[in-house]
């Protein structure tokens, strides 16, 4: 304990504290861009997979194949694959895109369940209304089964994303200058564990609980229906 | 020759037969209505028609020429000149009444925002909705948005409507509204064919009736013949029991 108080000023120094948050930011960024571009290519995948006749059979295989496998494989070991895929095909590719690769594999499997079930909420009738008027696929997609299935998709979604913000902490393995890797180092330059990993901890905490909150607030917002909100605006008025 | 015809149509859904050799044919600007039991298959000739139900065997010709419901271009086509009105309206829940009504003619026909617009206001006008153009399906009655689904069908300007028990989800009070138009419609000459559980509007709207049951038609001609004079003994116990209403 003494050598902890000993070591807090050295460890709260002005570089120390830089350094933090520069690894601080580079969780967000994973995370970010990774769930952020995996969102959008569950969207794609769910869309492939949901490609009707008989010629896509194959192409619906191979979207329900890559979701069920990716699912399935740890997410360190989803890391390690793609880091050195990567390395045997382009040995200069950064840290950084191979996390960011590691991470998209991943939310696509896991965000392309959330999308398929908000998709899903749609009432079929609808879509074959849709149908009946000549109104393609992907327009009825975009104009008619998307807005509604939105409130049902982005809550779950936030939630998933906010989640994954710990699980980066697994890229520190293949040297991603994360959170995570940045206790390591402070505590291999001589810095106490618990004042290492501890200071870690809350800042996993301080940016979390945040957007976990915003993600609940969003939830609530989006299940008010319309017609509510359309009520309270003209009692205020 | 008919405006549309069914020649021996089969379909059903995996193992089950729901359609077992429909025929019937519908005149340019005659009114056809379809009665019979639930579950005698009277909308699986309608979703068959629009494409929605494929048919295993048999023909659909519309002026004479058959469709092949495998193409893309001729289903294009046949969704181009028929419309439907769904049990259930199946009207768009994210978009105003408005909305419903113009996207296709807007997005799809690509017609002129202004005649498309002025169009659709002049129709739910019609149906007795004007001044209801900004609200949601789920802000209206189930009479209200019926009807707000006969001026979508409308606005795509068909040369022949499909209308699927546009009245068995609606109050009582409300049916009215719904039927005035239809009559409306019919006095206009539009090619119609309507399955209804209404006798006493099918006798007074229909040029000709076809009553099905299990897959199969039993009868077809004219209102009063096949209301009041049935030949075979099950339209005898059907009608028996639905006009005793």
């Amino acid at each position: 304990m003494d050598r902890i108080l000993a070591q807090l000023p050295r460890f709260l120094s002005a570089d120390n504290l830089v350094l933090l948050a520069e690894a601080a930011g580079m969780t967000l960024a994973l995370t970010a861009v990774g769930c952020g571009i995996g969102f959008g290519l569950a969207f794609l995948l769910v869309y492939l997979r949901q490609s009707p006749g008989r010629w896509a059979l194959p192409l619906r295989l191979l979207c329900i194949a890559y979701v069920e496998v990716f699912r399935r494989i740890p997410f360190l070991v989803v890391t390690y694959l793609v880091l050195f895929f990567i390395q045997a095909v382009a040995s200069n590719a950064s840290l950084f895109t191979i996390a960011v690769v590691a991470i998209c594999i991943h939310a696509t499997a896991y965000t392309a369940e959330i999308v398929r079930g908000g998709l899903e909420s749609v009432p079929r009738q609808q879509i074959e209304a849709a149908q009946a008027m000549n109104i393609g696929r992907l327009r009825t997609t975009v104009l008619i089964v998307l807005p509604q299935a939105w409130p049902v998709i982005v809550p779950p979604a936030i939630a998933y994303a906010v989640s994954f913000i710990k699980d980066t902490s697994l890229v520190s393995q293949i040297g991603v200058f994360e959170l995570t890797f940045r206790a390591k180092e402070l505590n291999n330059q001589g810095f106490s564990g618990i004042l290492a990993y501890g200071a870690i901890a809350l800042v996993y905490f301080v940016i979390s609980f945040p957007l976990s909150l915003l993600g609940q607030h969003l939830e609530k917002r989006l299940a008010t229906s319309r017609a509510e909100r359309r009520a309270r605006r003209l009692r205020r008025a | 020759m008919p405006h549309l015809e069914l020649r021996d149509v089969r379909a059903g859904y995996g193992a089950l037969e729901v359609l077992r050799g429909v025929s019937l044919a519908v005149d340019r600007g005659e009114v056809v209505a379809l009665v019979g039991p639930s579950g005698s298959g009277k909308s699986t000739v309608l979703r068959v028609l629009m494409g929605l139900t494929p048919l295993s065997a048999g023909q659909v010709s519309i002026d004479g020429r058959p469709v092949d419901f495998r193409s893309r271009g001729e289903l294009r086509a046949l969704r181009d000149r028929m419309a439907i009105v769904f049990q259930q309206y199946n009207l768009f829940q994210n978009m105003t009444v408005m909305g419903n009504v113009t996207l296709a003619p807007l997005r799809i026909k690509r017609w002129p925002r202004a005649e498309v617009e002025a169009e659709a206001r002049a129709l739910l006008a019609k149906v007795g909705l004007a001044g209801r153009e900004d609200a949601y399906p789920d802000e209206l009655s189930g009479g209200q948005q019926q009807r707000v689904a006969i001026a979508r069908a409308l606005a795509l300007r068909p040369e022949i409507l499909l209308l699927d028990e546009v009245t068995s989800a609606l109050d009582p009070e409300l049916v009215n509204e719904v039927l005035d138009t239809i009559r409306t419609l019919a006095a206009e000459g539009m090619t119609m064919l309507i399955v209804s559980h209404e006798m006493g509007f099918v006798r007074e709207i229909a040029d000709r009736v076809v009553m099905m049951d299990a897959g199969e038609v039993i009868e077809a001609g004219p209102p009063a013949e096949i209301l009041d004079n049935p030949r075979t003994e099950r339209a005898r116990r059907f009608f028996g029991k639905v006009l005793r209403h």
